[in-house]
């Protein structure tokens, strides 16, 4: 293995990691505030890559990518107004299911509008350009990815710890009827919760997409189970933790690849999960809660 | 006090959350046969103390004893420690002991809980039956091929029997959840008393209860006593109750014991009648 | 000895077994005629096995348990195993040559069912050991994570001597007959339910519904949700095998995480914390899946093509069903509640109370 390889394979993980770092601070923000596994969410990242092909196909890139990004964070709420917002009140379990139908429903329905054949991703030229470094070689979106992810994470923490919708999204983390008291609004809480996840999945379907040139309905399901390991990794709750463990998850399954064993490439990340459930179950940057009895 | 035996002995017990301290360095004891009460303003740390004796909070520190052999016990460690002892204070001794919840109530210890805790989808019965399930010789083979039979009849005769004389028979086969308050209340008793305890916790029995309700819980309390050759140690706001039936009273205030005593010292200590009025300068004005 | 009495119950509980026997008889007499019939019925009791085997953790004990396609995958290729005929078995394994060590031990389908569900029960205990002990939002996305695993490890090109890798197993015997099928799955069924009415079943209620209290009340929160898991994962494992049994073949691709879901529709739809709902269920969507398949076919009306039905639009139509008994009635169809002869004798009184009634205005 040659140096240049191991840099090649690096950038290719950091890359990958990226897009899943994105996806995974949705199911982290989602689960620190309603305390749910959103099933959905890798759904709609998969459905965004679908809105990109059909949008970039009408209208130029510049204009569809926002296009993509509204359309994504319109899915999300939507599916939060229909199908997580009745059930405030029931136990989390209902809450789950819920989400598990939304996916099963979306993944059925991207099969009948798109059929099941993988369908070819359009290909943003600026984003595609090739650059050489040397031996290496790699497209642009591939040094861009974690770029973007990490100026994005950076942004949304700030927005978190400084400003009062932050402020907001804090306290309905920590006790959401004590929130609704002091009078936050806590389903605009949550609205907004899904609409800073949805814009990031649909961001990192871009990303992902580009690099992966093809989608297919069941694309969204495996990368979504992924990112939330990469959530649970850097700590469930914690935005840079999501960053974190979305980068060690993009890298190992680059590396297990690279290595030969791409068979094991997804299962390795639920080795990775079992594996810090046994040493660390709090993830890298969590806290231990303690019940109230 | 040498002549009694001791049940029950918490010492230098404290439970740290964070910044917040909500016992500190409790130390109290139970005798056998004592109904002891342990009473405070609210937020003082009394069930924390009932969580910590009955596992279901590790305390920072302390040890605490049952039957006088050693029960629970925890030292502060890493940053704690140090915050505990000084820098290059000598070490503690004594073996952690951590045991989960299950455990204790093997032992001998059962509670009740503050904000009713039952079973509340199953019926009256199945709620005691649960409780029984711990002592009864079976395993999950025997159990699903009714291997167990014997058990089983002998688990649902026991559970008729304490149903009955705790007045719950007519409720056997309601849903625990559809009971009127007073009558959940009184299962929860019941639930505990089916693990067969030696000391019962009894965390608020009186909550949301009317004078009347009260005084007939006063009366079931030291029946239940007399009847099973309990040991009880409960946390109460009632005072009718409290001075009733208490043979001494514990009183905590922001984690710490500020009194303690027989009921009538109790009655007339200056601290405790600050603790739950405020002190008089403040008030003043 | 004990004289057996003949209440009008056990008459009744006979005389359905017997009609039930009769239906089975008839259907396997006219084996060709009704083939069709007697695939989803073999479909939906394996489908049964596996909705129960999810119910016991998800409804009974509060686990939310999303591994049940990784148990049956498992349990398809072990079944298969050791069930294939051995004369066979060159001709399947062309590629790699079956690994001496198994290549001459086949067994009846019986004892092969009960060796993969012994193996899929000891890898729950395995999984359990760790993640039982965290919130059951990590078992769900652990288990999931283990459907993939074994995924991935049954198709690995290294075990092509074991697992024919990604060429899956074919040419397993078939059911000898629909009995053989029924009886297995019913024993498996009342396996479960004798062990949900015993007192391990009283604690997994209790866990549901109040974990602290239970612990509070002696139980040990570990061991008895790791029973549960460990008997829903036999259950699964064997379930899995038994539809290595009715497909006559195994692949990982039959057993992919829609497959979960799918078991999962049926414990909702059933009614989460019943085992009679969670049999409705499998019955209701099996059957239910072959009768709208007219929905994935397109049709003309003279010129004029129906909207909305071609490839996949069942799919559609049944995740919506999904969605909407989770919103609006969420009890599913039995709720809690399990069937019982009882209610026959409640309607036929009411209807003869109402007759009275009448009678007397």
């Amino acid at each position: 293995m040659t140096i240049s390889y191991f840099f090649q394979q690096l950038l290719n993980g950091l890359s990958l990691g990226g897009a899943y770092a994105l996806i995974a601070i949705g199911y982290t923000m989602v689960y620190g505030i309603l305390r749910m596994i959103n099933f959905a969410h890798g759904d709609v990242f998969m459905m965004a890559g679908y809105f990109a092909i059909y949008s970039m196909a009408a209208f130029p890139w510049q204009l569809s990518l926002p296009i993509v990004i509204i359309g994504t964070i319109v899915l999300g709420v939507v599916i939060e107004r229909i199908a997580y917002k009745p059930l405030r009140t029931a136990p989390r379990m209902s809450v789950m299911i819920s989400a598990i139908g939304v996916s099963y429903f979306l993944e059925n329905l991207a099969n009948y509008l798109y059929t099941a054949m993988p369908q070819s991703y359009p290909q943003i030229d600026i984003l595609k350009q090739i650059h050489t470094f040397g031996d290496i070689t790699v497209s642009r979106v591939t040094i861009i990815a974690p770029i973007i992810t990490i100026v994005l994470t950076f942004l949304l923490m700030t927005l978190v710890n400084h400003t009062k919708l932050g402020m907001a999204m804090r306290a309905c983390s920590k006790d959401q009827d004590t929130a609704r008291i002091m009078g936050i609004k806590v389903d605009r809480v949550i609205t907004m919760t899904f609409v800073i996840g949805c814009g990031l999945a649909a961001i990192g379907s871009i990303l992902y997409f580009t690099d992966r040139n093809t989608v297919q309905p069941y694309s969204g399901s495996l990368p979504g189970l992924k990112c939330f390991v990469a959530a649970v990794l850097g700590g469930i709750g914690s935005i840079p933790g999501a960053m974190v463990g979305g980068f060690i998850v993009g890298i190992s399954q680059i590396a297990i690849t690279a290595a030969g064993y791409s068979v094991f490439s997804d299962a390795f990340t639920f080795v990775l999960l079992i594996f810090i459930l046994i040493i660390r179950p709090t993830g890298i940057f969590g806290e231990k809660a303690t019940d109230k009895v | 006090m040498s002549n009694k035996e001791s049940v029950l002995r918490v010492e230098h017990v404290t439970m740290q959350f964070g910044g917040v301290v909500a016992v500190n360095n409790l130390t109290l004891e139970v005798n056998k046969g004592e109904i002891i009460a342990l009473i405070g303003p609210n937020g003082a740390g009394k069930t924390t103390a009932f969580n910590c004796i009955t596992g279901v909070y590790e305390p920072t520190n302390g040890e605490i004893y049952f039957n006088n052999k050693i029960l629970v016990r925890n030292h502060p460690q890493g940053k704690m420690k140090r915050m505990y002892l000084g820098e290059d204070e000598g070490e503690y001794f004594g073996t952690i002991v951590a045991p989960t919840p299950d455990v204790i109530t093997k032992k001998g210890i059962a509670r009740t809980f503050q904000n009713i805790r039952l079973f509340s989808s199953q019926t009256v019965m199945d709620n005691v039956l649960v409780a029984k399930h711990m002592r009864a010789k079976q395993n999950p083979f025997t159990a699903t091929f009714r291997l167990n039979h014997s058990e089983e009849i002998r688990m649902r005769k026991e559970a008729v029997e304490l149903l009955k004389e705790l007045d719950l028979y007519q409720y056997k086969d309601d849903i625990a959840g559809s009971l009127p308050y007073g009558i959940q209340r009184k299962l929860e008793i019941a639930r505990a008393l089916a693990t067969e305890p030696k000391l019962l916790l009894l965390d608020e029995p009186a909550a949301g209860m009317n004078p009347q309700e009260t005084m007939e819980l006063t009366e079931y309390i030291k029946e239940i006593r007399d009847k099973y050759d309990l040991t009880i140690f409960m946390i109460e706001h009632h005072m009718d109750l409290v001075m009733e039936i208490s043979d001494r009273i514990y009183v905590l205030d922001f984690g710490k014991t500020i009194a303690s005593g027989l009921p009538e010292e109790i009655a007339t200590n200056q601290t405790v009648i600050e603790a739950y009025l405020g002190v008089t300068e403040d008030v003043g004005d | 000895m004990q004289k057996i009495k003949l209440t009008n119950k056990t008459i009744f509980n006979i005389a359905c077994v017997a009609i039930v026997v009769i239906l089975l008889g008839y259907l396997q007499a006219t084996e060709i005629e009704n083939s069709y019939a007697i695939t989803i019925i073999e479909r939906s009791c394996i489908y049964a096995v596996a909705a129960v085997s999810m119910n016991l953790m998800i409804g009974f004990t509060g686990q939310f348990s999303l591994g049940t396609a990784g148990f049956m995958c498992l349990g398809a290729y072990i079944t298969g195993i050791f069930t294939m005929p051995i004369e066979i078995r060159d001709q399947v394994y062309y590629l790699y040559g079956m690994a001496s060590f198994i290549h001459n031990i086949q067994v009846p389908l019986v004892v092969a069912l009960l060796i993969s569900g012994v193996i899929g029960a000891i890898i729950a205990f395995l999984i359990g050991w760790p993640v039982l002990r965290l919130k059951s939002d990590y078992l769900a996305i652990a288990n999931l994570g283990f459907s993939e695993i074994v995924r991935a490890v049954l198709g690995w090109d290294g075990l092509g001597k074991i697992t024919n890798a990604s060429y899956g197993l074919s040419n397993i015997p078939a059911f000898s007959s629909i009995f053989q099928a029924v009886i297995i799955c019913g024993v498996c069924i009342a396996l479960m339910l004798l062990m949900i009415n015993s007192s391990y079943g009283r604690a997994f209620k209790a866990i549901r519904d109040d974990d602290i209290a239970a612990e509070a009340m002696g139980i040990n929160l570990f061991k008895i949700k790791q029973l549960a898991f460990v008997v829903s994962s036999f259950f699964a494992t064997v379930a899995g095998g038994l539809m290595a049994v009715f497909l006559r073949s195994a692949a990982t691709s039959t057993f992919t995480v829609a497959l979960t879901y799918n078991i999962l529709l049926m414990v909702v739809i059933g009614g989460i914390g019943s085992v009679s709902g969670s049999v409705l269920g499998a019955f209701l969507i099996t059957a239910g899946q072959e009768w709208l398949r007219f929905l994935d076919k397109e049709y003309y009306i003279g010129s004029f093509k129906v909207p909305f039905t071609r490839t996949g639009f069942r799919m559609v139509i049944f995740s919506v069903l999904l969605m909407l008994f989770v919103l609006f009635w969420n009890k599913g169809i039995m709720g809690s509640k399990e069937f019982s002869f009882d209610w026959f004798k409640n309607i036929y009184k009411s209807i003869k109370r109402r007759i009275r009634r009448k009678k007397n205005v």
